[in-house]
């Protein structure tokens, strides 16, 4: 026979062997990456640019003295930089990412083309606003579509995001209290509560008054009312609440807010279980705010830009901030200064340079016309029916704290299932990483003891549901059989094991110096 | 060595010769998990019983610290703010928050004693 | 519904496996009367990509790109070459699609390029420390004036005449609640004795350079008088790139540096989402608002980022918090931080000269058409001018000719009487000789 000296043996046999520690650090597709301060060196650049010799500087002697100190990389070392780094991050187009109460829905790739089209994205703030009409037609479209989902009268755009639709709410209701000439130094929020509704109280200059939650997972209704008084301003209450459970009474606490002569903020983080079935303006809410990069899609980002347009009720639509879109019957006119607004508007101020985060709504409107009126209700339905279909698979093994459900559009689990077992919520949540899975929200809301918050959202198949349930019930059995060892310093497959936060928080080193260089002195 | 005296909020106080030396108990620490940093009050300020005095951080918790007894601060522990493990280590001891000048040396009384604090502790 | 992967047959199957009749019995609390039908919404139905595509783009067209005509819009937001390397890797799936970094071990990317984008943001300003960004520059400039207030325990806030409006407004809406802002005069290429404003009860000064007209400010004599008296100095930028060749606020004795980094990285997409940089001293950190990532190892001794600090936020302190912002601007901070390490110092220094020479000659050049005079004698890549008739309808006049000839001072003062006639104008390395030969020709005949 002719010797093919070539050939090599191309069948895998079982090998039980671990990998010996690599030369270069890397391990495969893992590739370990310094910073780009360590990687970079002095003269390089990844932008040509002519190197133009300034005939007369104008700078009035305030030209820089010293070096700023940024390292010099090629474009190849910089997208390689880049892509590395990205390897290192979960993502929802990579795996299933159940965090409850953060709503990790698939991001259409769509959107994201038609905020890049230049009418949209290459647009001043200052145009001419004869110039500047699809922008606004597009924001008049966005505006349409939230006042009729939510069933209000008025939006207010600006907001950069949930938390500052919070802000922007509470101003309206403090502006509204002051025209009445009253005084209502009190707002009331449950235990239950994102930690961003009596951080916003506070801020707005107000002072937190708790109402406690039942047994069940609600807001006690009673205790709501037995609180409210003369002083109180308003109630700020998510519903869905962050239990992941309706709020039965909710019109009942409407009504009695209203008798009281406060106001009813509702934190609109949840919408995405009621959209396009239930109008939050239905329910006695007088302003809420909708995180469109929870319930529209917008891309979360690693942690934004958001967008947190507020929806009014008629009693404070008069108090909305600047800018105001108007239209006159033949064109859209942004008004930008109180003394131009007409029409009884008294604006309470303004949240932020500008109109608001216009690549947001480019995004948010083109998912809703994508689902239109009957995919967006398919979408909360989906959400809703995913949500309880994990809790129903999962109650026999892990703990629910609120009983059989339903639940809405995210599933609560306690820790009780894990008490004798050694296992914390911390460690079940990153053993879920060596899974191939992002946890779950832990430890919030703080109402319930050691919780687990699931968020499957509609964009899994059932498949894929299957898949994280078989998980999560054999994670579930072997922890309470007393297999925990996947349980013990888990993650073991990640980029990173657990880190020493605490070490991070006594040393905080939030900054890359030159070895040379001591830390600054203070 | 003078009596120790417990409150609800779980600060010890220790009086000597009108000076309440202030810190927060062994269980206190315990639930509070690694200390990462405490924020003092400066020498000179006044406190009231049951007034923020003081706060203490630990990665996922922070906590006021309330002064069980009125008077005026004398010194706090300088020592916390470059080691606050230390609080960890011996809350009851090297571990102390701040002094102060009492001004109204009947409270120290009213406080639990050990025994009262146990038991309240083993109620939680 | 192409985003929606459960058939008919799967939810029948689900629903059976949770014991429900039907989807309804699932929104059992929602009491009966707040259940409305479909045909409540007036809205239409579900569309396929294309159709949505055709929509959209119609709206868009009926705008005006400021990349298709000469422009000369600036005062907060400026048009800047973002090279394509940034857009393409702000949308790889897992910076795009990914959440808060909460869970260190599978989120590394974000915290490391946080980390960098803190460090490139204190080394910009001349700082010790930085945050991993607010929402954008106004706001950003709204959380240093209520952080200067914390730590001075003070209430008044200065605000320079030479401030952004818009910027000022959004300082005044959060920070009359709980303390007293006041404005200095305005005036235009000029800077107003601030310092003389300063008493024993101000927190800080906030200052902004290049000012709203393009002036660039002195600010160290600011920040002197502000320090004799026990207030901070709150440096305002609104145009990033200036880092590049002006002296930094750090080196000025500013206390707190807010800023906007549109400009690096990011495009003019009307207005937002943009990126808040802040930056301050490393003994103030305490104070901050906003998330930080910090250095660590794990534990097997390998580098590492966390989210850290976090007992100032929100979600730990809740009504103690330094502020109740929630996220920061991740992926336009992420563009922000390519696009630097794309330029380097040698690139951002180079672009910085470039624009600042591109706005020097425009200048030159139309301060000779006649009916126009210049106001910004020192300015970075923006300056203003005066015109012999009010700058509203020169510039309404110049659109029509399809050039977008700035920003009316009127528009952002509309109250105040000199604004009338002046007209801010702002030229990046966009601009070419041609785009600044249309504008003087184009002004020359509007004024004539």
């Amino acid at each position: 026979m002719t010797m093919n000296k070539q050939g090599r043996a191309t069948s895998i046999e079982a090998q039980s062997d671990v990998a010996p520690p690599t030369i270069s650090g890397d391990r495969g597709l893992d590739h370990e990456e310094g910073l780009i301060f360590e990687l970079g060196r002095p003269g390089m650049t990844g932008v040509d640019v002519p190197d133009v010799q300034m005939s007369e500087e104008r700078l009035g002697g305030q030209r820089r003295r010293g070096p700023i100190g940024l390292p010099g990389l090629s474009e190849p070392e910089v997208v390689r930089h880049y892509v590395r780094l990205s390897r290192m991050n979960y993502a929802i187009d990579s795996g299933l990412y159940p965090l409850g109460s953060c709503t990790m829905k698939h991001n259409p790739r769509l959107n994201e083309k038609m905020a890049r089209l230049p009418g949209f994205g290459d647009v001043h703030p200052l145009q001419p606003q004869q110039t500047v009409q699809g922008a606004f037609q597009l924001i008049g479209e966005l505006m349409r579509w939230l006042t009729t989902m939510t069933g209000m009268p008025a939006v207010a755009m600006s907001p950069k995001a949930g938390a500052h639709g919070e802000l922007c709410g509470l101003l309206a209701i403090r502006a509204a209290i002051e025209a009445r000439g009253e005084k209502r130094p009190r707002i009331l929020v449950p235990e239950s509560a994102h930690g961003t509704n009596p951080a916003t109280a506070a801020f707005a200059g107000f002072t937190v008054d708790e109402v406690p939650a039942t047994k069940d997972g609600h807001v006690d209704a009673d205790a709501l009312e037995a609180k409210l008084g003369p002083d109180v301003c308003a109630i700020m209450l998510t519903n869905p609440n962050t239990c992941g459970l309706f709020e039965p009474r909710i019109i009942e606490m409407a009504n009695a807010v209203h008798k009281a002569g406060a106001y009813f903020y509702c934190d609109g983080a949840n919408f995405n279980a009621i959209a396009g079935r239930v109008r939050p303006g239905d329910l006695g809410i007088d302003a809420m705010h909708i995180n469109l990069h929870k319930t529209f899609s917008t891309p979360h980002g690693g942690g934004g830009p958001g967008a947190g347009p507020v929806v009014l009720s008629e009693r404070l639509a008069p108090y909305a901030p600047l800018p105001l879109l108007m239209h006159d019957g033949n064109e859209f006119r942004m008004i930008e200064h109180a003394d131009e607004a007409g029409g009884g508007a008294k604006p309470f101020g303004r949240m932020c340079a500008f109109h608001g985060q216009m690549g947001m709504f480019t995004r948010a409107l083109a998912y809703m016309l994508s689902h239109g009126r009957d995919g967006i209700r398919q979408a909360s339905e989906d959400a809703v029916l995913s949500a309880n279909y994990i809790l129903a698979s999962l109650k026999d093994v892990m703990s629910a704290p609120f009983g059989e459900g339903p639940c809405m559009h995210e599933a609560l689990f306690d820790d009780s299932f894990l008490e004798g077992t050694g296992v914390t919520t911390l460690d079940f949540a990153k053993a879920m990483i060596d899974e191939g899975y992002h946890p779950m929200t832990m430890y919030f809301p703080l109402v319930v003891h050691g919780a687990m918050l699931i968020e499957p959202t509609e964009s899994e198949s059932k498949d894929s549901l299957d898949r994280f349930i078989h998980v999560l019930r054999t994670m579930a059995q072997e922890a309470k059989a007393g297999k925990i060892q996947r349980f013990e310093g888990a993650p073991r497959l990640a980029p990173r094991r657990r880190l020493d936060e605490t070490a991070a928080a006594r040393k905080p080193v939030l900054r890359w110096r030159p070895k040379n260089l001591p830390q600054a002195a203070e | 060595m003078s009596e120790v005296r417990y409150t609800k909020e779980h600060e010890w106080v220790r009086v000597e010769s009108g000076e309440a030396t202030v810190g927060i108990t062994q269980y206190a620490a315990e639930q509070l998990g690694d200390v990462v940093f405490v924020e003092l009050p400066e020498a000179g300020r006044k406190v009231g019983a049951g007034g923020e005095a003081a706060v203490v951080e630990s990665v996922k918790a922070a906590s006021e610290v309330y002064a069980p007894v009125s008077g005026e601060v004398t010194a706090s522990n300088a020592a916390l703010s470059d080691d606050p493990a230390k609080v960890n280590a011996d809350p009851e001891g090297a571990g102390w928050f701040f002094k102060v000048k009492l001004s109204d040396a009947g409270e120290v009384a009213k406080l639990m004693t050990r025994a009262q604090y146990d038991e309240f502790v083993k109620g939680l | 519904m192409r985003y929606h992967p459960l058939t008919t047959e799967d939810r029948a199957q689900m629903l059976a496996r949770i014991g429900a009749k039907d989807i309804d019995a699932l929104f059992r609390d929602v009491p009966k009367s707040a259940v409305v039908p479909l045909s409540a919404f007036d809205l239409p139905d579900t569309k396929g990509e294309l159709e949505v595509e055709r929509l959209m783009s119609r709206m868009a067209a009926r705008n005006l790109a400021a990349g298709s005509v000469p422009s000369f819009c600036g005062a907060g937001a400026y048009r800047h070459h973002v090279p394509a390397a940034v857009d393409h890797l702000i949308q790889r799936s897992e910076f795009l699609t990914s959440y808060t970094p909460y869970q260190p071990e599978i989120a590394q990317g974000t915290l490391q390029y946080l980390f960098e984008f803190q460090t490139q943001v204190a080394l910009l300003a001349g700082m010790e420390v930085a945050n991993a960004s607010l929402y954008d520059g106004s706001t950003a400039t709204a959380e240093a004036v209520l952080m200067a207030q914390r730590l001075t325990r003070r209430s008044k806030a200065i605000l320079s005449g030479g401030l952004h409006p818009h910027y000022a407004e959004t300082v005044e809406t959060v920070a009359n609640l709980s303390g007293k802002v006041v404005r200095a005069p305005v005036t235009p290429g000029a800077a107003e004795d601030i310092a003389e404003m300063i008493d024993n009860e101000t927190a800080c000064v906030v200052v902004q350079s290049p000012d709203v007209f393009g002036l660039i400010r002195d600010l160290k004599p600011i920040a002197a008088a502000a320090h004799a008296k026990g207030a901070l100095l709150i440096a305002v930028v609104t145009e990033a790139m200036s880092f590049g060749l002006l002296e930094p606020p750090g080196a000025q004795d500013a206390d707190i540096v807010a800023a906007e980094g549109q400009s690096i990285g990011n495009g003019l997409n009307f207005g937002g989402p943009y990126v808040g940089l802040f930056a301050t001293r490393e003994k103030f950190i305490r104070q901050m608002p906003g998330r930080l990532s910090g250095e660590t190892v794990d534990a097997e001794g390998r580098r590492g980022f966390v989210l850290t600090l976090s007992t100032r936020e929100q979600h730990i302190r809740r009504d103690k918090a330094t502020s109740n912002i929630c996220t920061n601007s991740g992926l336009c901070c992420l563009a922000f931080t390519i696009h630097l390490s794309l330029l380097g110092e040698e690139g951002l220094t180079r672009l910085a000269r470039q624009n600042h020479a591109r706005a020097a000659s425009l200048a030159v050049r139309l301060a000779k058409v006649r009916g126009v005079s210049l106001v910004t004698d020192s300015f970075f890549n923006e300056f203003t001018i005066r015109l012999s008739k009010p700058a509203r309808s020169v510039v309404d006049a110049l659109a029509e000719r399809g050039i977008i000839a700035g920003v009316p001072a009127s528009r952002l003062f509309p109250h105040d009487k000199q604004a009338r006639d002046l007209l801010i104008v702002a030229a990046t390395e966009t601009n070419t000789d041609e785009d600044c030969e249309a504008f003087a020709k184009g002004l020359s005949e509007v004024l004539s």
